[in-house]
């Protein structure tokens, strides 16, 4: 068939609705949720007419779904569907910025511009999230350290508000509004377009290295001496393992070589489609008890054991570096149709024996993962209100849902973090409370004044229905 | 690409209803390619959007035309505009049309006429112009987007599938009229894609993915081959199945 209408479109509702509203999950598939409609815009202009005739409170913007919770949910509301809002507006060969809509993925900017040898200025660990999704959750990535968060190298945005329009914001004009939708969770309004700083570099190679540590002291040692000589730093840790745990230290910079041994195809021929297609995807979700403690166990010690033997540096291409889960499609259904949550926590650094006793409550509750990732923050300030990232260490651990016995691991959990004076990042919650949620973003009544009154979330009324 | 020798040199392309949904994922890989283009669409905003994003893409030259494709009064200014501004294209691509709900035309002439419009009449008239053309210069390829609707005449859906059955039998007359001339004329039939147009039919997220189906359009037009393209391709063996349905039993099924 073919596509759009022509004549007869003016007297057809131009923005679509999708009949398939069930089926829409964030990456953890836990909440599962029923959406009442999903808007399906195609072209900005079509935009507006879908805030004005919303009702208040039932929209929020949606992209690739790969938050892990319900922060990019709206349980029997309404979501737009931005990924057809994936045009590159302008690119300036010369200065790196880049004007883009919302739904333009990380992975789409990659395919064109890595070989014209700009690099996204931040990139979260996988490829397959919007421009939209990373500003609403303010993503970091490997090189926090020296780079910041992604809000930081936006320059401007354009946001599409229900009661005045589109928006212009920048440092001059509405950089309180700004401030807002960096990290906002979608709730300030839509994201027309985005200025983006992109960075440039030599070309798809990484120096790469990595090194073993059996001790979070020795953990921070590594990190410490790294930071001022490596782009990018992040360790694996293995949660068995309690209050000394073992761990690999990745670290790199860009690299100007090649190898010989590898071959990313970066020409323009093959992009997107080239890394969709390759590598193996899982089939369908794999039954729960084959996710037991006991080879998630022997998981962690061979992958330990083969990146131990391994250590040392190489020239890998970036993908590998950046992205190694994307190369297996729908990793996520590993945990089971129950799903899974992630917990992604910072605690200030000077609070060492928090973080030990996290480990250990994890160690000892037996529902280790696969996937410990552990970061030493940077100190650059934060450029949204709500922005999560902080000086700090900041752990990501996977734990596949297991009903109330999973959600009271993670309460025992909150409890440290708290305690702490830590914080929990809401891209990867589908559960904290408000106490917790007051805790981590104490200042978080001052971003309410911004939000679109059309705009809600799951996440979002979960957090702050019940404060006080 | 294996038989890289059988293609022939696909640079500039004219794409008449360039912002459909289908179109858009063809133009983005004609970019990629390096090719140059001239687009032809209603609303001169989303031309620009779409100008800018071929552009950085790698489209060598991007051209945009502002005209409404269902008034055949607009086609002489619309021909005009591709003969001074790219006169050198050599490849076009139909890609505009529109579905109502059946039901709609079936209640309204109104509306059942402008679906034949827009789906047939005007897709004629706009082919024939560029068929001359590329007659006269004895090269180049026309192709347009049908519909496997168009080859059967269903309960729920005849109105589109007559418009796009006709322009199917129209597109077979057109090719064998221009074989001599060596202009190649290639009729895509589509099943249904993920795309605006369908996002209201049941089962819209079991459509196949645009980004496939326009692979498929671009394969056939640097080969200039087949003549009839079935996107994905089970569609060519699910029709050729439907089509062997008695019509004694067909007209009694409500799909």
């Amino acid at each position: 068939m073919t596509g759009q209408s022509v004549a007869a479109a003016a007297s057809r509702k131009q923005t679509a609705v999708s009949p398939s509203i069930r089926g829409i999950l964030s990456w953890g598939r836990y909440p599962k949720t029923a959406h009442r409609y999903v808007h399906k815009p195609a072209w900005n202009d079509q935009v507006p007419e879908i805030l004005k005739t919303a009702a208040p409170g039932s929209l929020l913007p949606h992209g690739l779904g790969r938050s892990y919770g319900d922060s990019c949910l709206n349980a029997g509301r309404e979501l737009i569907d931005c990924r057809r809002l994936n045009r590159v507006l302008d690119f300036d060969e010369t200065t790196g910025m880049l004007r883009c809509e919302s739904g333009v993925s990380i992975s789409d900017i990659l395919d064109v511009f890595l070989p014209k040898g700009w690099f996204p200025p931040v990139t979260p660990g996988t490829r397959f999230v919007t421009v939209g999704g990373a500003i609403a959750n303010d993503v970091h990535g490997k090189n926090h350290h020296c780079a910041g968060t992604l809000g930081a190298h936006v320059r401007q945005i354009a946001l599409h508000r229900s009661n005045d329009g589109l928006v212009i914001c920048n440092s001059e004009i509405n950089s309180d509004m700004l401030r807002a939708t960096i990290g906002g969770l979608g709730l300030t309004g839509v994201i027309a377009w985005a200025d983006i700083q992109l960075k440039r570099v030599a070309g798809p190679w990484i120096d790469a290295e990595s090194v073993p540590f059996h001790s979070l002291n020795s953990f921070l040692d590594l990190s410490r001496e790294s930071n001022d000589r490596f782009e990018y730093t992040v360790a694996w840790l293995d949660c068995f393992a309690g209050k000394n745990p073992r761990g690999i230290f990745f670290r790199g910079n860009h690299a100007a070589g090649q190898s010989s041994d590898h071959s990313p195809d970066h020409s323009p021929d093959h992009g997107k489609e080239f890394h969709l297609k390759r590598g193996p995807k899982l089939p369908f979700a794999l039954p729960a008890w084959m996710l037991n403690r006991y080879w998630v166990k022997a998981f962690n010690a061979a992958y330990y054991r083969i990146h131990a033997a391994r250590k040392g540096a190489a020239i890998v291409p970036y993908d590998s570096f950046f992205y190694p889960l994307d190369s297996i499609r729908q990793w996520n259904l590993l945990y089971g149709r129950q799903g899974f949550l992630q917990y992604q926590c910072v605690i200030p650094e000077t609070n060492l024996e928090a973080f030990e006793e996290l480990l250990d409550r994890i160690a000892r509750s037996g529902m280790g993962s696969f996937l410990g990732v552990l970061k030493q923050f940077g100190s650059a300030p934060p450029p949204g209100m709500l922005s999560f990232p902080r000086p700090g260490l900041t752990i990501a651990l996977d734990f596949a849902m297991r009903g109330e016995r999973t959600l009271k691991l993670m309460r025992s959990l909150d409890e440290v973090v708290q305690q702490s004076g830590g914080a929990l990042y809401p891209a990867k919650d589908a559960r904290m409370g408000p106490a917790i949620f007051d805790a981590s973003f104490p200042r978080w009544r001052s971003f309410v004044p911004y939000i679109d009154p059309k705009m809600s979330s799951s996440f979002w009324r979960r957090v702050t229905e019940a404060q006080p | 690409m294996t038989a890289s020798a059988s293609i022939t040199a696909m640079k500039k392309v004219v794409v008449l209803g360039a912002t459909s949904g289908i179109a858009l994922e063809v133009q983005r890989q004609l970019a990629r390619q390096g090719c140059e283009l001239l687009l032809v669409a209603r609303s001169p905003q989303r031309l620009a959007e779409l100008q800018a994003d071929l552009a950085v893409r790698g489209a060598q030259r991007v051209f945009t035309y502002t005209a409404n494709l269902a008034s055949v009064q607009q086609h002489a200014a619309i021909f005009d505009f591709v003969r001074r501004t790219l006169p050198d294209f050599d490849t076009v691509l139909l890609a505009y049309g529109s579905m109502h709900d059946q039901r709609n035309s079936e209640t309204s002439v109104d509306i059942l006429l402008e679906e034949l419009q827009v789906n047939f009449v005007s897709v004629t008239a706009i082919l024939t112009l560029f068929a001359a053309e590329l007659e006269r210069r004895r090269t180049g390829c026309l192709a347009a987007i049908t519909s496997v609707a168009g080859d059967r005449g269903r309960r729920s859906n005849y109105v589109y599938g007559s418009a796009k059955g006709a322009l199917s039998l129209f597109l077979q007359g057109l090719r064998s009229r221009l074989h001599p001339a060596g202009v190649c004329v290639i009729t895509i039939k589509p099943g249904p894609v993920q795309t605006p147009m369908t996002d209201q039919l049941p089962n819209a997220a079991r459509f196949a993915d645009p980004k496939q189906v326009a692979r498929d359009i671009v394969r056939a037009l640097e080969r200039r081959s087949p003549d009839v393209l079935y996107t994905p391709r089970v569609w060519r063996y699910v029709m050729s199945a439907v089509q062997q349905i008695p019509e004694t039993i067909f007209k009694r099924l409500s799909f």
